[in-house]
C-alpha cells in the first residue's frame, strides 16, 4: 500500500520534471534547471518560468482534480462508471467558456474565458442543489446530473449554430478539445484557490464513503451524516472540476480510468482511492501533456483527444470485464 | 436495562399508514424475534426506530446524536450491500467507524466469533453469499454496540449457518446485548429467540414468549396457515403446514 503510494508520487515528479524539460524550444537540460532557480539567460528564463512551468503545474492540478472527482463520485454512488462529467459541471463550465469566445469577452482580457467558465460551474451547482434538493437520494443527484450536462451541451451547440463568425466557431471548437497549451501563472493563479478548497472537501469525505461501501442505511446507521457528504460532494466536485474545465478545457476519461486502474493496488477503501487516483489523475494528464509535445509538435494536438483516444480503449476493457462478472 | 424504548410509533409511506401505533421495550439478554407476514412492518419499525425514515411517536435512540446512537446500536440491513472488492478484514474494521479507533481486538474477535479468519485477506466482493453475510454480521459485532438490530439475517443461508447465526445472536444475547431480528422462519424464531412480537398491518398483534404469541388463533388471524407446535426434548419445533 505505502509502495503504491511511494510509486505515484515518484511517478508524478518524474513526469513533473519531464514535462519541464521537454518542449519545442529544445533546451539544454543543465541550463533549462539553471533558469528555472536562478534565472540565468532572459529568454531561457521566460520560458521556464511563463511557458512551460505554469503548463506543467496546470497539468498536476487538473489531473488530480479529475481523478479525485471521479474517485469521489464512484465512491459515493458505489458505481465504476461515474466519472466527473456526471454531474453536469464540466458542460455548464464549457457552455461559460464558449460564450466567452462567442460574445468576444475572451479576446478583451485574458482571464474572461476561465472566468466565465467558473461561472457557468456555479451556475451548474446552484441548479444541481435546486433540483435534487438538499437530501435527495443519489439517484436524483445523477438524474440531474444528466438533465443539466443535456441542457449544457445543447446552449453549447446552439452557440456553435447560430455563430456567424466562422473563426470564432473554428475556436470554440479547438477550446472544446481541451489543451494545456500557452497557459501563463495567473491562470494557475486563478484556479488554483478553487481546486484546493475541492481537494481539501473531497479528501474528507473518505470515512463516510468507506461506511458507504454497506450501502445508504447501514452508513447512516454508522453516524454518517448522508445529506452533508452530499453537499460536500457536489461543492468538491464543482470546484475541482469546474476549475480544471475552465483552464484546459473538456478533458473526458481521466476522472473514470485512474479510480479504476489503482482501486485494487490500494485494496479498494474509498478513502484509499481517493488520494490514489489524484496521483494517477497527475501521472495521466502530465504523460499526456508530453506525448502531445513529442507525437506531433508541429500540429498542435489537443491534450483532450489523446487522452480520449488512450482512454476509449480502457473503457471498453471496463466494459467488458464488468460484462464477465455479471 | 432498557435498550431501546419505541412510544406510539407512527409512519406513513405515500398517506399510508404503515406502522400504526408502535410501543415496545426490548431490554439486555432478550433475542427479540420480529415475525409477521410480508407488508407487515417489520423493516419499516426498525428503518424508524434508527431514524432512517420519518416517523412519529418517540425512539429512545433519536435522542442520541448520530455518532453516540452508532456506539449505542448496530444495524444490518437486508439487502447485503458490498459495493467495493475491500478485504473482509478492513469490511469488519468499518464496524470501528463510530468509535473512531483502529483497535485491532474487537475486529479480531469479530472474525474468528463468526469463523472468517480463513478468508480475512480475501476481497468481500468475491465471497459466496452465506460467506458475505457472515461478513456483514462480523461487522456488526466489531461495533460492539450494546443494541442489535438484524433485518432478516438469516434468509437466504443454508441450514447450518442459519442455526449458526441465531446461535451467535443468543450468545450475544447471554453475554449482556440486545437483539432484535426480523425473521420469517417460524421454526428458528420459537428456537432461538426468548420473546416474539408479532406485527400484523402495522399494529403489534402480540408480544411475549414464543409459546403464548404463536397460539393458533394468531397464526390464522396473522399468518393465514396451521401450524405444528411442540415441546420436545431437544426443544421446541414448530413448523407450519397448511394456509387457511
Amino acid at each position: 500500500m505505502i509502495r503504491v503510494f511511494a510509486g505515484l508520487g515518484a511517478l508524478v515528479l518524474l513526469l513533473f520534471a519531464a514535462s519541464l524539460l521537454i518542449g519545442p524550444a529544445g533546451l539544454p537540460v543543465s541550463d533549462s534547471i539553471d533558469a528555472l532557480f536562478r534565472g540565468e539567460g532572459e529568454a531561457i528564463t521566460l520560458v521556464m518560468r511563463e511557458i512551460r512551468l505554469p503548463r506543467a503545474l496546470l497539468a498536476v492540478m487538473v489531473g488530480a482534480s479529475l481523478g479525485l472527482s471521479g474517485a469521489a463520485l464512484q465512491g459515493y454512488l458505489r458505481n465504476p462508471l461515474a466519472e466527473p462529467g456526471l454531474i453536469g459541471v464540466s458542460g455548464s463550465a464549457a457552455l461559460g467558456a464558449v460564450l466567452a469566445i462567442q460574445s468576444g469577452l475572451a479576446a478583451a482580457f485574458a482571464l474572461a474565458l476561465p472566468l466565465a467558465a467558473l461561472g457557468g460551474a456555479v451556475g451548474a451547482v446552484v441548479l444541481i442543489l435546486l433540483l435534487a434538493g438538499p437530501r435527495g437520494s443519489a439517484l436524483t443527484l445523477i438524474l440531474a446530473g444528466i438533465a443539466i450536462s443535456a441542457l449544457a451541451g445543447a446552449c453549447t451547440s446552439l452557440v456553435l449554430n447560430l455563430s456567424p463568425n466562422p473563426f470564432a466557431a473554428s475556436e470554440i471548437v479547438f477550446w472544446l478539445l481541451g489543451s494545456l497549451a500557452d497557459r501563463s501563472m495567473q491562470h494557475v493563479g486563478l484556479v488554483a484557490p478553487f481546486m484546493a478548497a475541492g481537494t481539501i472537501a473531497l479528501l474528507s469525505l473518505g470515512r463516510g464513503l468507506d461506511a458507504l461501501t454497506l450501502g445508504e442505511d447501514a452508513a447512516a446507521a454508522l453516524g454518517i451524516d448522508l445529506a452533508r457528504l452530499r453537499l460536500m460532494l457536489i461543492l468538491g466536485v464543482a470546484a475541482t472540476v469546474g476549475a480544471a474545465t475552465a483552464v484546459a478545457g473538456s478533458i473526458g476519461f481521466v476522472g473514470l480510468v485512474a479510480p479504476h486502474v489503482l482501486r485494487r493496488a490500494v485494496g479498494a477503501k474509498p478513502s484509499r482511492v481517493l488520494p490514489a487516483s489524484a496521483l494517477g489523475g497527475a501521472a495521466m494528464v502530465l504523460a499526456a501533456d508530453i506525448a502531445v509535445r513529442l507525437i506531433a509538435p508541429e500540429r498542435d494536438l489537443k491534450l483532450g483527444v489523446l487522452i480520449a483516444l488512450v482512454g476509449a480503449p480502457f473503457f471498453l476493457r471496463l466494459i467488458l470485464t464488468q460484462r464477465r462478472e455479471m | 436495562m432498557s435498550l431501546l424504548t419505541l412510544t406510539d410509533l407512527k409512519s406513513f409511506r405515500r398517506e399510508r399508514m404503515v406502522l400504526n401505533g408502535i410501543s415496545l421495550h426490548i431490554a439486555a439478554g432478550e433475542v427479540v424475534g420480529l415475525i409477521g407476514p410480508n407488508g407487515a412492518g417489520k423493516t419499516t419499525l426498525m428503518r424508524a426506530a434508527l431514524g432512517l425514515i420519518p416517523f412519529s411517536g418517540n425512539s429512545s435512540l433519536m435522542q442520541m446524536v448520530p455518532r453516540l446512537r452508532a456506539r449505542h446500536v448496530a444495524w444490518l440491513p437486508q439487502s447485503r450491500e458490498i459495493a467495493w472488492p475491500i478485504s473482509v478484514e478492513a469490511l469488519v474494521a468499518l464496524g470501528r467507524l463510530p468509535h473512531g479507533d483502529t483497535d485491532p481486538a474487537p475486529v479480531t474477535a469479530a472474525l474468528h466469533r463468526m469463523d472468517l479468519e480463513a478468508l480475512r485477506h480475501r476481497p468481500a466482493t468475491e465471497l459466496s453469499g452465506g460467506e458475505q453475510a457472515r461478513v456483514l454480521i462480523a461487522r456488526t459485532l466489531a461495533q460492539q454496540a450494546p443494541l442489535l438490530m438484524a433485518d432478516e439475517p438469516v434468509a437466504g443461508l443454508d441450514p447450518a449457518h442459519q442455526i449458526a447465526t441465531m446461535q451467535v445472536l443468543g450468545d450475544l444475547a447471554r453475554g449482556g446485548h440486545g437483539v432484535l431480528v426480523s425473521i420469517h422462519d417460524l421454526g428458528l424464531a420459537v428456537r432461538h429467540c426468548t420473546r416474539l412480537i408479532a406485527l400484523d398491518q402495522g399494529r403489534i398483534a402480540a408480544d411475549g414468549p414464543p409459546r403464548e404469541v404463536l397460539t393458533p388463533a394468531l397464526l390464522h388471524r396473522v399468518f393465514g396457515i396451521t401450524a405444528h407446535f411442540e415441546d420436545t426434548p431437544q426443544g421446541p419445533i414448530f413448523q407450519p403446514l397448511s394456509t387457511v
